[in-house]
């Protein structure tokens, strides 16, 4: 194991060891601030959640058994946080969110398309994806991982990621072409 | 086989998204390969799939990252925690050890030079106030040939070490101002020996004049003594 691997910075860290885990936070953090943020949509929740998440990694250092890469490991506590989180969300501001989506879906999309911005248009759809959709399309781009990664994070089977893959994909065509783009599939 | 033709999707076309992403074991990345030299209309949708990937990463990307204010939290939090082993002492050496072990033999060396250069041009300062002193006795006083031995002098006393920072100038000053003498030292520590009044005085008038002597950039440590 390389000595400033993130496994072997865990090890230190389970040692009480602050400058370890200053350099994983560093590594780490804002892949797993941007994951958290998709999920709950607001600049200053994702941050309280993110030292909230590496708080997790401090104190559960000793117990990483490094069966899965760290950075997959963090995702899973980053989407424990984030979804215990959205749990806590009053009614008041479930809505406010909800207004704030309806006005983007009634403006952008057609400025853009009116540009004739595919892309823009792309990642404006991206973003009006369901939070489960987001969640699977952005560990796999984004994050990199793999079908079984996937798994071990949301805590699905397998097959269930790549058939969520699939609808999430779908749905995003969907929406697509709602806003006129057709892209001949599904 | 044709993926057009199909109402569900095959497993290949189900891999596709991990195709793109380069997170294929090496026999499924084999699979989908061939299976998209083979099939026109999978190649097309795998287009897709990268046109996806590609905007999902520029989404990401475009998020922006979280301010100082996280790590601070973060420890701050850490801090609150309850100690864990090993030990304190244990951590706080190995800290200074991974402290030294993070420079480079040259700065180590410089840093190691510079802080034996301070202390011994700080001792020999303070010898060349306490020679002035010695050679220049109050009228009336007398003096042996030899040192004179701290046990002898008669007075109020108080231990006190400098600021490592202090130069000859601002200690002869401290020392003149506050009609100090020193009478002995320095200990193996840093420690001189200061006189504060030629007479007795009581241990509650003492510790109030040692207050007011901490106050002063030049001490790093004071303390009343015999």
């Amino acid at each position: 194991m390389q000595t400033n691997s993130d496994e072997a910075l865990i090890g230190r860290i389970a040692n009480g060891d602050r400058l370890a885990m200053q350099v994983l936070f560093a590594r780490h953090h804002v892949r797993v601030y941007r994951f958290v943020l998709r999920l709950v949509r607001n600049e200053a929740k994702a941050e309280d959640l993110i030292s909230e998440v590496f708080l997790d990694v401090w104190r559960q250092a000793g117990k990483f058994e490094g069966r899965a890469a760290a950075s997959t490991w963090m995702l899973s506590i980053a989407r424990f946080k984030a979804l215990s989180a959205l749990r806590k969300r009053t009614e008041e501001e479930l809505d406010e969110e909800s207004a704030s989506a309806i006005e983007d879906h009634a403006d952008n999309p057609e400025v853009s398309l009116a540009k004739k911005d595919k892309a823009n248009v792309l990642r404006q759809c991206l973003s009006r994806l369901s939070a489960e959709h987001r969640e699977v399309v952005d560990l796999v781009y984004y994050h990199e991982k793999s079908v079984e990664e996937v798994a071990g994070i949301v805590g699905i089977p397998e097959a269930t990621v790549k058939t969520r893959m699939f609808y999430a994909r779908k749905k995003l065509s969907e929406l697509l072409k709602e806003h006129g783009i057709d892209r001949g599939w599904p | 086989m044709n993926a057009a033709k199909e109402s569900e999707p095959s497993d290949i076309e189900l891999l596709l998204p991990w195709h793109a992403a380069g997170t294929l074991s090496q026999r499924d990345k084999q699979r989908v390969e061939t299976a998209l030299a083979n099939d026109a209309e999978l190649a097309r949708r795998y287009a897709l799939v990268r046109e996806e990937f590609g905007q999902t990463i520029h989404l990401n990307e475009t998020l922006g990252a979280p301010s100082a204010r996280a790590l601070d939290a973060l420890f701050a939090k850490i801090d609150a925690e309850p100690s864990r082993a090993p030990a304190a002492s244990i951590k706080l050496g190995a800290r200074v050890r991974e402290f030294f072990a993070s420079l480079s033999p040259r700065t180590l060396a410089w840093s190691a030079s510079a802080a034996a250069l301070a202390i011994v041009l700080q001792a020999g300062l303070i010898a060349g106030v306490l020679y002035k002193e010695q050679a220049a006795p109050s009228p009336g006083t007398y003096q042996t040939a030899s040192m004179p031995l701290a046990a002898k002098v008669e007075g109020a006393f108080a231990l006190i070490r400098f600021r490592p920072q202090a130069n000859a100038a601002d200690i002869s000053n401290f020392l003149e101002s506050n009609k100090l003498t020193i009478a002995d030292g320095p200990s193996p520590g840093g420690l001189y020996r200061v006189r504060i009044s030629p007479n007795k005085v009581s241990s509650t008038d003492l510790a109030g004049i040692v207050k007011n002597l901490q106050d002063n950039n030049v001490v790093g440590f004071i303390a009343p003594t015999q």
